[in-house]
């Protein structure tokens, strides 16, 4: 595979950086990167992934745009209200690079189709809202052993980690064993979030994806970073492996994905 | 004095504040002393038993205190302690 003449102009000026060149480029076309969500931090991730020219992009997002949604979803538009997100987002993404292959699922993740869906693609970015996903794909992630580029957010208040205990760090499980009962914490509609912190994380979440499919720079598999838009701080911490870690510790009592994963709206 | 970073989800029990001192010696003095503050806020961080909730990770300066000396870790002057639960939204 070679780039065409074409696809030089286009991508010119990453190609131009000594850590992407040519070679980099074609292993992010070659690259296959699936976003859970078609929401708030996958529009941001999806259109900054399109345009860097990942080669196939998969969204899977059983909601339809909502008007409440375009105040940080930026991948949708007034026009496309009522329409399935990842019909929504292909159309986006189409216009922005026609040359890159958009996979649309209209569903939502569950223990029966995530396997499938995973094995499909290289890289995972996890912009779902609710633990019970979360928990989900950190364990289909696990036994496909892809890598997952994980962020979150709440308010004003943002989270990002790599997860790849397949190459030897800490999964989310290590990081939070357990997600929190139902209603210890607000719900979606009751938290709120700051529009623009959806394009802070999700945009950092596409960054560590191209540094994992270019393998350069310093991973955030063993780094938890926090973000505090309102203090303008970035900190990070560290993140070790958990030896008593039930999924990727010496003695796992989480072996499949039948474990319980009840989706509960909590943030 | 020892800072102590409060997330977005607890501010409604520090009035809002995302940062408040301590001159506690553990993180078990520090969460009593937090609550004798803002009561309500070691319910928040550990549960009926009195151990760390599964989904709330305290720090001290880099370090997760789960693999450190639990709730017991000691604190010193400069440390800067970070509560940081697990969030989900997206």
């Amino acid at each position: 595979m070679e780039l065409t003449e074409q696809q030089i102009q286009r991508y010119s000026r990453q190609i131009i950086l000594n850590e992407m060149g040519g070679k980099g480029q074609l292993k992010l076309l070659k690259a296959k990167v699936l976003l859970i969500g078609a929401g708030g931090l996958g529009s941001p991730a999806a259109l900054y992934l399109a345009a860097a020219g990942i080669g196939t992009i998969g969204l899977v997002d059983g909601d339809v745009v909502d008007l409440s949604n375009l105040q940080r979803q930026v991948m949708h538009s007034t026009a496309t209200v009522g329409m399935p997100k990842v019909e929504s987002g292909r159309k986006t993404l189409a216009a922005i690079n026609p040359e890159i292959t958009i996979k649309a699922y209209h569903q939502n993740v569950d223990s029966d189709n995530i396997l499938a869906l995973v094995s499909q693609f290289d890289i995972v970015l996890d912009g779902s809202d609710n633990f019970a996903t979360r928990f989900l794909v950190n364990d289909a992630c696990f036994f496909a052993k892809k890598t997952l580029i994980s962020a979150s957010m709440f308010r004003f208040e943002g989270q990002l980690t790599t997860i790849k205990p397949h190459a030897g760090y800490p999964c989310y499980r290590c990081l939070y064993p357990e997600p929190p009962p139902a209603g210890l914490v607000p719900n979606c509609q009751e938290a709120g979030v700051l529009g623009v912190l959806a394009g802070t994380m999700g945009i950092m979440q596409a960054s560590e994806a191209i540094k994992e499919i270019l393998g350069i720079g310093e991973t955030m598999a063993d780094r938890l970073m926090i973000y505090d838009a309102l203090e303008m701080k970035f900190r990070k911490v560290r993140r070790p492996k958990d030896p008593d870690c039930r999924l990727c510790g010496p003695k796992p009592t989480i072996t499949d994905l039948k474990s319980d994963y009840t989706v509960s709206c909590t943030l | 004095m020892i800072k102590v970073r409060i997330p977005t989800p607890l501010r409604p029990l520090t009035n809002g504040l995302g940062e408040v001192e301590t001159d506690a010696t553990s993180i078990t003095a520090m969460i009593d002393t937090l609550n004798s503050a803002h009561p309500g806020i070691k319910d928040r961080l550990c549960d009926e038993t009195g151990e760390l909730r599964r989904f709330v990770n305290i720090y001290v300066n880099e370090e997760d205190i789960r693999f450190l000396m639990g709730k017991e870790t000691s604190l010193k002057h400069g440390d800067e302690v970070s509560i940081v639960p697990a969030i989900a939204g997206g």
